[in-house]
């Protein structure tokens, strides 16, 4: 679990994210006992040892106070993905802004998920499956020998395309799996948690009366919010949406995209989706990956949303937008 | 007929064939199915018929009578196996499903082709072989039959059966589990024990109670491990008795009340293999669709 600390120190002094984001104006109050250990006021968080528990500090203090979150940047820096021998996303450099949706769209197979999984060192999970360039949070590299997986997942939360509820656990385990597994016991802090991320998934309502109900139990909609609970409850700094509506009804569909508009404020998400109006809903900003000849995904464009959808630079983002292909 | 043609139906012979060679193959699939069921049927009928007039509260509190004497029972064999069938179940079954969880998870597909073969060759090796092997390892080693040899004998029985079910009980646990675990920064291990495990938790409790029936009726592996004893006998280090190889040894003799308490304790046997089986479906009830 502990880290080496040779790599990542180096990328220390990029405390800022440099994609010259909204001003960070949240940086210097919140989450205080995990940046700000007074032994190693220096230290990466990633490449902190324990960074777990100091985190888990943060989550108490968190349920306690409510302070406003931070959300931090994240920087893809030339990035290939294979499976295999099979290069499936070529050179991607994008980067996302903190307190902001990003939208990934594209047609089917070009890479959506394989890059999103890329951003929280899920693609490696897959035998066979390996990543070129590099990811930076909040400017710390998260694929830097040394760094801990766990540890960036940790900081990244993700929210899959069909709900996946832990289907042994009641629906209020499932909220607090993370801290559980994590080990923390205080019965108090935990049902604080439950509730809080309850309330912030616009599940509250819904279950607090039936809280040790099994999760496999809820509707499909009520599941991906019970997943999405899941994963604010361990208080992550950026959230992964893979299509998290596509397996769900309209009505649900609406509820989660006024969740992600709720959650904005606190949290940098990145959603794929390949429904456009989604992404013209939701998103600040709005990257297009497509298929190239060799079958590689790479990315066409970036930039804000509107723009994207009203007036792109490329022929091909307009060609998709408009339906032409995909 | 009438002139009207059923698109829907295609005219001519082949329709009637059709239908015939289906329920020609639907009553074959019948009768083997009964066929497959009435042996179950035969042996509890029989057992039950032949077994009852002998089953008596002295065939399970006294111990065997001199050969030849009316009277007696079966004690030290009704103790000897609960004690060997629990000692064997407890020495293979955690090693069991650690091995399951390793073929499983961490052997990568090479190495679990590899091993589930081996696993698959252990579950193979008739039970005489694995008793010899015992004797073998604990009996001469020890220069004496023994309860624990028994045990160990028994415990190499149930091992690939439970490390068999272990591994495919945790691969039927849906990947978008695991993969919700990994996503929180739970640790490989954590996820294994505390999120795959427990959804697998009813399967594997199901293939450890079928083990546990498989091996208490067990006779082969016990002749020169347990070895048998008239005496009830607490000590792990002496031989003790158990119900199959009693049941050998009464329906090999020449007496017959031998016969009669053979009938008996496999009646015992065959109540006790039925419990574990009633106790699987109760395990597997109640932890319910949080299994699957
Ligand atoms: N587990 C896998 N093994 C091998 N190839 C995969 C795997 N998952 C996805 N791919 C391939 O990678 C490419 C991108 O897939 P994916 O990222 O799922 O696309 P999208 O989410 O945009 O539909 C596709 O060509 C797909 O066939
Ligand atoms: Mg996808």
């Amino acid at each position: 679990m502990t880290l080496m600390t040779e790599q990542t120190s180096n990328a220390l002094p990029a405390a800022d994210p440099p994609a010259g984001g909204p001003p960070t104006a949240s940086v210097p109050t919140a989450d205080p006992p995990a940046t700000a250990a007074p032994a190693a006021p220096q230290a990466a968080p990633i490449a902190q040892a324990g960074s777990s528990h100091a985190r888990t500090i943060a989550v108490a203090e968190h349920a306690a106070v409510t302070i406003e979150h931070v959300a931090v940047g994240v920087e893809i820096e030339h990035l290939n993905a294979y499976y295999g021998q099979h290069l499936v996303l070529r050179d991607i450099t994008l980067s996302v802004r903190p307190n902001s949706v990003t939208a990934i769209i594209g047609p089917s197979g070009c890479g959506k998920s394989t890059l999103i999984r890329c951003l929280n060192r899920m693609h490696e999970v897959t035998p066979g499956a390996r990543v070129e360039g590099q990811v930076r949070l909040d400017g710390d590299p998260i694929y830097a020998p040394g760094v801990d997986p766990v540890v960036v997942r940790q900081r990244i939360g993700m929210v899959f395309q069909r709900p996946n509820p832990f289907p042994t656990m009641s629906i209020f385990d499932n909220v607090v799996a993370g801290l559980k597994l994590a080990g923390i016991r205080d019965r108090a802090l935990l049902e604080q948690v439950a509730e809080r991320s309850l309330r912030r998934a616009a599940l509250w309502d819904e279950v607090h009366d039936k809280l040790h109900a099994p999760g496999g139990a809820l509707s499909g909609g009520q599941q991906q919010r019970l997943c999405i609970a899941r994963a604010i409850a361990v208080e992550p700094e950026v959230i992964l949406m893979d299509e998290p509506a596509s397996a769900l009804d309209p009505m649900s569909t609406l509820r989660i995209e006024e969740l992600i508009d709720a959650l904005r404020t606190s949290y940098t998400i990145v959603i794929v989706t390949h429904n456009m109006q989604q992404a013209a809903r939701v998103s600040d900003r709005t990257a297009f990956l497509t298929v190239g000849e060799d079958r590689a995904g790479y990315l066409v464009e970036e930039g804000p949303t509107a723009q994207i959808f009203t007036n792109p630079r490329r022929r091909l983002t307009e060609d998709y937008i408009s339906g032409r292909f995909g | 007929m009438s002139a009207t043609v059923d698109p829907l139906r295609i005219p001519g012979r082949n329709i009637r064939r059709r239908r015939a060679t289906d329920r020609v193959m639907g009553a074959l699939l019948a009768v083997a199915a009964v066929v497959a069921v009435v042996p179950l049927v035969l042996v509890f009928a029989y057992v039950l018929i032949q077994g009852l007039p002998a089953l008596n509260v002295p065939l399970l509190t006294q111990s065997p009578m001199p050969a030849g004497f009316p009277g007696g029972g079966v004690a030290p064999a009704v103790g000897g196996t609960l004690v060997m069938v629990g000692l064997g179940t407890l020495l293979g079954t955690p090693v069991a499903v650690l091995a399951g969880i390793y073929i499983r998870e961490y052997a990568g597909s090479r190495g679990a082709t590899a091993i589930r073969f081996l696993v698959d060759v252990l579950a193979g090796v008739p039970t005489i072989a694995v008793g010899l092997f015992a004797y073998g390892l604990v009996v001469v080693p020890m220069g004496t039959f023994s309860a624990i040899a028994g045990a160990i004998a028994l415990a190499v029985i149930i091992l690939p059966i439970v490390a068999r079910v272990t591994d495919e009980m945790l691969g039927l646990v849906p990947g978008s589990v695991r993969e919700a675990a990994y996503a929180l920064g739970i640790p490989p291990w954590k996820t294994i024990v505390r999120v795959v495990l427990p959804a697998a938790a009813s399967g594997i409790v199901t293939g450890i109670l079928l083990g546990v029936a498989r091996i208490a009726g067990e006779t082969a592996p016990l002749i020169f491990t347990a070895l048998g004893n008239q005496r009830v006998s607490t000590s792990l280090t002496e031989p003790m008795d158990a119900l199959p190889l009693r049941i050998w040894v009464y329906a090999t003799g020449p007496y017959d009340s031998w016969h009669q308490q053979a009938w008996a304790a496999s009646l015992l046997l065959v109540g006790l293999v039925l419990i574990f089986s009633l106790l699987t479906r109760f395990v597997l009830r109640r932890r319910g669709p949080a299994g699957r």
